[in-house]
């Protein structure tokens, strides 16, 4: 199988760390689209022999990156968000409900961290490398995410906590 | 001896994960076992990451747009784009409209980057004020070919291209400086035997370098297919001839300008 043919069945990859990633599937598959063009315009650059998918989701975070800087100004002025919190204090049938505004909630790197270790079941080391980090800031964002996530999906999210990007 | 080494917060999420080796694995079970908000902490991570995947995972059994699986190498780039574009000649921009306005509501959703929303509006406003211009559609018109395009070169800052679209049946009527959001924009017209008009609207911004594929959109009557190509943003804006039309059209262009 080449090159080509392998990144084909990846898609379905790609998608799913997109949606996780942006949230709703119009935006998610826009980035899967600017991550293919991207990907395929660099295909000679990708050396044989190494992670493919690594590489994939190293265009795609990079294509990411670019468009959350794009449009950064925009996305800092939400903040308080205390019914998350009272409504995930009901009980766990809200969680799921909850769960993509709580992941939506996280700051950017650590989301990303998070979702390549739990969606692709990246090694630390290939998220590492994936997201051009030390190994040791992987965990530490991975900490954090889990941290965060908890902290929102049991309600004692405050107020006061903000997305910090 | 192991049993002695502090477990540190690594180790921890290596747990969560399970790639923990063995050995270890038995000792934060020991150390859990006697804390039990740790163990409960650690029991939360554990089923987030369930709930994650049975949230998105599903994402990887839905069939897959035709566009998204359109193949080529960087020779081939031409036919993904027309693909691409055909695909959203089919409608489904209706989704990516959808998409762009649920995210103003959804938090801390990272969002598209500048893929030309603003210039598609502004150059169907330019289209609609003055293509029905009769007497002075244009600044410069045709005759003076050479004299617009270097005008228009100097003025963007930046070397423009005429695209010919004689083969889809339109001329160049002229061309116009315009304001646009960031700066002076090129406004080139065209017109058919039968009189229907086709602008083309040239934008540059330094700011950001990228590629997009040709997206669709609608202001009024006016239909506009827009793409960003490098530092250059293309509209194409037409109220009279079919989405599929202006679609050849665009693509006419796209090859003119990439040849």
């Amino acid at each position: 199988m080449n090159e080509g043919e392998r990144l084909v069945e990846l898609i379905p990859r790609l998608r799913r760390y997109a949606r996780a990633l942006v949230g709703d599937r119009a935006s998610a598959d826009d980035l899967v689209q600017d991550t293919l063009e991207r990907a395929w315009a660099k295909l000679h650059l990708y050396r044989r022999g190494t992670d493919l998918r690594a590489w994939l989701f190293t265009v795609m975070h990079n294509v990411h990156v670019n468009k959350v800087r794009a449009t950064r100004a925009t996305e800092t002025l939400e903040d308080e968000m205390p019914e998350l919190a009272q409504r995930a204090a009901q009980g766990d049938a809200l969680m799921v409900r909850d769960l993509d505004r709580a992941i939506a909630r996280l700051p950017d790197e650590q989301r990303s961290v998070l979702l390549l270790v739990t969606l692709e079941d990246m090694s630390y080391d290939e998220v590492a490398r994936t997201l051009g980090i030390p190994i040791g800031t992987v965990m530490s964002r991975l900490s954090r995410a889990r941290d965060k996530l908890r902290a929102m999906m049991l309600g004692q999210a405050s107020a006061k906590l903000k997305v910090v990007k | 001896m192991s049993d002695e080494t502090p477990i540190n917060d690594a180790e921890l999420q290596a747990y969560v994960d399970g790639r923990l080796g063995e050995e270890r694995s038995q000792v934060v079970q020991a150390w859990l076992a006697t804390r039990p908000e740790d163990a409960e902490r650690v029991a939360m991570y554990r089923r987030l990451g369930e709930e994650l995947r049975r949230a998105y995972d599903p994402v990887l059994d839905e069939p897959l747009p035709e566009w998204l699986v359109v193949r080529g190498g960087p020779r081939r780039r031409w036919l993904r784009f027309a693909r691409v574009a055909g695909w959203v000649a089919l409608g489904i921009a209706i989704g990516a409209v959808a998409g762009w306005e649920a995210r103003d509501v959804r938090p801390g959703v990272s969002a598209r980057g500048d893929t030309g929303e603003t210039m598609a509006r502004r150059a169907a406003v330019a289209h609609a004020v003055y293509s029905p211009e009769v007497r002075h559609p244009v600044e410069v018109g045709a005759d003076q070919e050479a004299h617009l395009v270097a005008w228009l070169s100097k003025r963007l800052g930046t070397q423009v291209r005429v695209p010919k679209l004689d083969a889809v049946g339109y001329s160049l009527v002229g061309g116009r400086l315009l304001p646009g959001e960031n700066g002076p924009v090129a406004h080139f017209m065209y017109q058919s035997n039968q009189g229907s008009r086709i602008t083309l609207y040239v934008r540059t911004n330094a700011a950001t370098n990228r590629e997009t594929a040709f997206r669709y959109a609608r202001e009024g009557n006016v239909s506009v297919f827009y793409w960003v190509d490098g530092k250059v943003g293309y509209a194409l804006s037409s109220a009279d001839i079919s989405k599929e039309t202006l679609l050849s059209v665009a693509e006419l262009t796209y090859q003119q300008l990439n040849p």
